[in-house]
């Protein structure tokens, strides 16, 4: 089962070794981990998805909150919080298929960034599952280049809303 | 006071800072880029520098010092191969959580990744080994990660942490005195309040019938002898302990059955399989002793340890305290009742009657198991003992009875050979009224041979227990019964002679072949407390018994009697 931790820690170089090397060296394996500086320069927000069971995770829990730089950890249930990741596509389009490209990206609300003889360049936000959608829709256009982001993740504020 | 303000080096505020914590003694090897700081060193009159001949020396050293005083052991060293060199110690310390401070020097801010002369990325290689490590950059940052380094060393599960010192860091001048804010989360130092339900833990423990303590390092880390003996005791529960908790319980009490796992007593083992309820304390189910679910199958298991992630780690537990265990066992202790344990305790009485510890002593060779026994006799069971790694580390756990904590110094869970000689002189820098036994063997001992130098020079009072078999004796053991007696490697053509070899050291030395040299022997060894060297010649195919083969179960131990029918 996949399970999305949302961590703070002290925004220093040696972070990301420090929470990388817990991972390799304890056999976790990781999905996608993000990392952006927060509101307060000293503290970065880190969010890891990882695969495993509950007992997995609680381990991996339990080790991240032994590292001296990890203030925080959060195991975000899916339910109540919103989970996020960004893709950048650059496809082929033909005069023949532009129309057919276009409706597309219309359909699924993307950004349009560039758009040349025959390419195009399209922005696309969403959870997980829409945006690996996202992806194998426009796949057969002919994929040039792709850069996809890491999940995100924030908590509901109102945890009873489901 | 304008004094207070005046600006000093970042050395001299190492030094400060050290002897603010209370450091008397440090062990350590100069180099270039940690100069300036032994500049500032050369001044202080409160903190001893010791001058070991290697740095793995200098952090078992602290080691043997920090596990037999209960203080924090440090150590320093310089750039590059100084502090490369400290990495097993790190490795052993966290692996036997150890609380040791490294000091590392550093090429200065400037030079760092240019692959300068003796550099080496110490903060890198030493992650995943420290409980914390910090590249320190700035001066006016010295109190703040010397305050982090030593409140995450000492505070929870204690553990090794080092701070990589550059070495114009070191001549930097500073005003900073007093770290203004941590920036690490109090749960890494603060002593946590103790999480579960005491009352609920204890009453599972009174229904027990047949309960068993299996108590383990962690019991020496929190100071907690006099609760496990009261728990004991009140419950009327017999007690194993592992090997890092040897003496946290007294080997000596009627309620003990000695240490339990690969090389445990067989009725501690038998207990395990035969106890309704398991009480681990401070142990964490490691793999010489906890196969999996297969530990203590009929038993309800129960877990308290300071370490949340040891929970349910290898071994499943049903009921948890998570938090200091002398705290835990004071909240837990007002609800414990007596109850009648007669018919188990005569089971166990049974037990040790019908499997006791056993070699075969008939010969005119002597035995390792009988002498350290004499040893024992002798020394009364009042020394510290340090061991190194193999054989002899198992005959000393089994035949020496520890009754206080902090006496019995062996590398557990790394299982480091060259621990047991520096371990001992630091021990005895720590404990200079104490008797401290250094036991090895010709393997291990080679492995950190140079601090003999150290004792010399100290005129250090360190005794040393050689068993010589000519041999890597564990090695040979395995060798001998899992792969049909191909003795690869294991043997040694050629061994120094080791009497000279103290002897020229100024270490007074001595060889015995004979059982009837023993008395003898154990008189010249222990007659006063001047370092001494005992070589003891021991047949090549002593096996360590009782012993459960690698990857088995309490079930498949193999006792000394057994021996016949597994060689065929």
């Amino acid at each position: 089962m996949k399970h999305t931790l949302s961590i703070l820690v002290n925004n220093h170089p040696g972070v990301m070794s420090h929470v990388s090397g817990l991972f390799t060296r304890r056999g976790y394996n990781i999905d996608s981990i993000a990392v952006g500086v927060t509101d307060d320069t000293e503290v970065s927000s880190m969010t890891i998805v990882l695969n495993g069971d509950d007992f997995v995770v609680g381990q991996v829990k339990n080790q991240l909150l032994k590292l001296p730089d990890v203030l925080k950890v959060q195991d975000m249930a899916y339910a109540n919080s919103v989970q996020r990741e960004l893709v950048l596509i650059s496809f082929s389009i033909t005069e023949a298929n532009r129309g057919e490209a276009l409706t597309i990206c219309n359909g699924f609300g993307v950004k349009i960034l560039e758009m040349t003889e025959d390419s195009v360049l399209v922005e696309f936000s969403g959870n997980s599952r829409q945006v690996t959608n996202f992806i194998s829709v426009v796949k057969p256009f002919g994929i040039r280049e792709i850069s996809r982001t890491g999940q995100i993740a924030i908590a509901y504020r109102n945890q009873n809303s489901v | 006071m304008s004094q207070a303000s005046e600006a000093i080096t970042g050395g001299r505020l190492m030094v400060e800072l050290l002897e603010e914590a209370g450091v008397e003694i440090v062990f350590g090897y100069p180099g270039g880029a940690i100069l300036p700081f032994y500049d500032e060193l050369y001044h202080s009159k409160k903190i001893k520098h010791i001058l070991v001949r290697h740095e793995q020396g200098a952090i078992h050293m602290a080691e043997g010092y920090a596990r037999s005083t209960g203080k924090l052991g440090v150590c320093i060293a310089t750039s590059g191969p100084g502090a490369t060199n400290l990495i097993t110690g790190l490795t052993d310390a966290k692996m036997d959580s150890v609380p040791i401070l490294a000091i590392t020097g550093q090429v200065a801010t400037t030079d760092i990744g240019t692959d300068a002369f003796q550099e080496a990325d110490i903060f890198g290689i030493t992650i995943p080994i420290t409980k914390y490590n910090a590249l320190i950059k700035r001066a006016d940052d010295i109190p703040r990660h010397f305050e982090e380094a030593i409140k995450i060393a000492m505070g929870g599960r204690p553990g090794p942490v080092l701070l990589d010192f550059p070495k114009d860091v070191q001549i930097q001048k500073t005003t900073a005195k007093k770290a203004e804010k941590l920036k690490i989360a109090p749960h890494h130092y603060e002593r946590p309040k103790v999480k579960g339900d005491p009352q609920e833990f204890a009453e599972i423990l009174n229904q027990a019938k047949r309960p068993l303590l299996y108590v383990g390092g962690g019991a020496i880390n929190s100071f907690a002898s006099a609760e496990i003996k009261a728990l004991a005791e009140k419950a009327n529960a017999p007690v194993t302990t592992t090997l890092m908790g040897l003496g946290a319980f007294p080997g000596s009490h009627p309620l003990s059955v000695g240490m339990l796992g690969m090389h445990g007593t067989a009725y501690a083992n038998k207990a395990v399989l035969e106890c309704d309820y398991i009480l681990n304390l401070g142990a964490r189910f490691d793999d010489r002793v906890a196969r999996y679910q297969d530990f203590a199958p009929n038993a309800i298991r129960a877990h308290i340890d300071i370490d949340a992630s040891e929970f349910n780690k290898r071994v499943n537990v049903d009921y948890i305290l998570h938090g200091d265990l002398k705290d835990a066992i004071r909240e837990i202790l007002p609800f414990i009742k007596g109850g009648d344990r007669s018919s188990w305790i005569s089971t166990i009485n049974q037990l040790k009657k019908d499997h006791p510890l056993d070699f075969d002593n008939s010969g005119e060779v002597i035995k390792p198991q009988d002498f350290m026994h004499k040893v024992y006799q002798r020394s009364k069971g009042k020394a510290i003992v340090s061991t190194d790694v193999g054989q002899h580390q198992m005959w000393a756990a089994q035949y020496y009875l520890f009754d206080e904590p902090n006496t019995w110094l062996t590398s557990g869970g790394l299982g480091t050979m060259g621990y047991g000689l520096p371990a001992a002189i630091g021990a005895k820098f720590g404990n200079p009224d104490k008797t401290v036994i250094c036991v090895t063997g010709d393997g291990s001992f080679q492995m950190c041979i140079q601090e003999l130098a150290t004792i010399a020079q100290s005129k250090l009072g360190v005794k040393i227990l050689l068993f010589n078999n000519n041999f890597l004796g564990m090695v040979r053991q395995w060798q001998e019964l899992f792969y049909e007696e191909r003795f690869s490697e294991s043997q040694w053509t050629y061994n120094p002679n080791f009497v000279k070899l103290a002897e020229s050291y100024d270490i007074p030395a001595m060889r015995i072949e004979k059982k009837s040299d023993i008395d003898k022997g154990i008189e010249f060894f222990l007659k006063d407390e001047n370092a001494a060297l005992i070589e003891v010649m021991i047949p090549a195919e002593e096996k360590v018994f009782p012993m459960i083969p690698s990857g088995k179960s309490q079930k498949d131990l193999i006792e000394f009697k057994d021996l016949g029918k597994m060689k065929k």
